[in-house]
């Protein structure tokens, strides 16, 4: 437990050391967000409407941008053999890792949703069941990557691999979680919606890390 | 954290390792053709050979990173890994750095770095290390897990005479507290009754393979 707290430490750390690619995906995820108005239009109403949606889909592909070096820059410089060899278990290393990624880029995503919610026109009243989806989705969505990424590792190419992985996977989370944020809008019930997005997180929980596991001592073999 | 316990108890007092007949592909090519060698307490091993013999690979088989085609390794203690690449992330201090290997590790920082005229280096961030002062880091991290098994690949690269003498004067140390090591080197280490193990080329059997 010990180690595995370390590691997310370090996780950390090395996320704050080197600011400029934690601050990539969340100015990613403001700018495309931003490039909507622009491209649809200033409509308050066509905007509002589509604005959770937006949310969602700028939300994943950011959760992308990093993960490509979540795990290669510890391939690359052998950090990863050490932690095959003396850290925590496979599995617990990979979770550690994923986690870090959800802290230093699901976190800050959330955060930035607000204003770009309040901007797209998202009513107040709306926005904790946005954010409420969002933190699952996003959780959801570094556990898959996670393991897309240890999957990938050591593959030519793997940086374009790693969306035609993700993306498929992601999908049920991407409509379950949409879903639940435009309840608000729609005047449903979000309990369904919610249910079934919490579902993918609780299937995801246990498998991701185990798979992802067996990735990495693949790619140091 | 692997415990004593998980080790098989070893056949004679004092060892700590046994590697049988040891066969390791590579795609098509054959690597390792039944290497078998046994290391004791108080033992250290040159690993010997052509470049391209294997000698790091069969470090990684030993270690477990890779599972040998054939043949067996059985380990009766813990290890600790010295690979090529140092694992020094550039942005954090040296302290920073190891502070994972102290973590998991029985041994104090503060010996280790003294004992590798580190001590200085602290606070660095390591991308203001040199390659040799990097290449001690990373031996600094081999001392402070406390494993009895050194697995060392090349611990010497980049290193001036004075600091192999301390290198050397570590690997002393530990061989008296009854640890073992096995090292892959092409400088020779100041080091006693050392055994050595020559791996062959098997270059002519790539061709084989490949014809």
């Amino acid at each position: 437990m010990t180690a595995f707290l370390a590691l997310i430490d370090r996780d950390l750390r090395l996320a704050f050391r080197f600011g400029a690619d934690t601050l990539a995906s969340l100015l990613f995820f403001i700018l495309c967000g931003s490039l909507f108005p622009l491209a649809l239009g200033p409509s308050p109403d066509l905007l509002r409407h589509m604005g959770p949606g937006i949310i969602w889909v700028c939300a994943l592909l950011a959760c992308l941008l990093p993960l490509d070096r979540l795990f290669g820059a510890e391939l690359e410089d052998g950090s990863l053999d050490l932690l095959m060899l003396t850290g925590p278990a496979p599995a617990a290393v990979a979770f550690a890792k994923m986690a870090a990624h959800w802290l230093t880029t699901g976190l800050p995503l959330l955060i930035a949703s607000i204003p770009l919610g309040i901007m797209l026109g998202v009513k107040g009243s709306e926005l904790p069941l946005l954010l409420l989806g969002l933190a699952m989705g996003t959780m959801s969505l570094s556990l898959l990557g996670g393991m897309a990424a240890s999957i990938v590792l050591g593959a030519r190419r793997g940086g374009v691999l790693l969306p035609l992985l993700v993306l498929p996977l992601a999908t049920p989370v991407l409509i379950f979680g949409a879903a639940s944020s435009y309840a608000g809008q729609l005047a449903t019930s979000p309990t369904a919606s919610l249910d079934l997005l919490g579902a993918c997180l609780f299937a995801c929980l246990p498998l991701c890390p185990l798979a992802a596991g067996q990735g990495l001592k693949a790619a140091v073999g | 954290m692997t415990s004593p316990s998980d080790f098989p108890t070893p056949p004679v007092p004092g060892r700590l390792l046994d590697v049988e007949d040891v066969t390791v592909f590579r795609g098509d090519r054959l690597v390792l053709d039944g290497v078998s060698l046994t290391l004791d307490a108080g033992d250290a091993m040159i690993l010997t050979g052509p470049n391209g013999a294997g000698k790091s690979t069969l470090l990684r088989t030993i270690s477990g990173l890779r599972r040998p085609d054939s043949g067996e390794v059985i380990r009766y203690g813990d290890l600790a890994w010295l690979g090529h690449q140092d694992a020094l992330k550039p942005g954090l201090t040296l302290a920073q750095n190891l502070a994972l290997a102290e973590k998991l590790g029985t041994n104090s920082l503060p010996d280790a770095l003294e004992a590798l005229d580190l001590t200085h280096l602290t606070d660095l961030p390591a991308r203001l290390l040199s390659s040799g002062q990097k290449r001690r880091a990373a031996f600094a991290r081999v001392m402070l897990s406390g494993a009895p098994l050194w697995l060392l690949d090349e611990p010497t690269v980049g290193l001036d005479v004075a600091s192999i003498e301390r290198l050397g004067a570590v690997m002393a140390a530990h061989r008296a507290k009854g640890g073992a090591m096995i090292v892959t080197t092409h400088v020779p280490l100041p080091l006693d009754n050392t055994r050595s193990h020559e791996l062959p080329s098997l270059a002519h059997v790539e061709s084989f393979w490949l014809s």
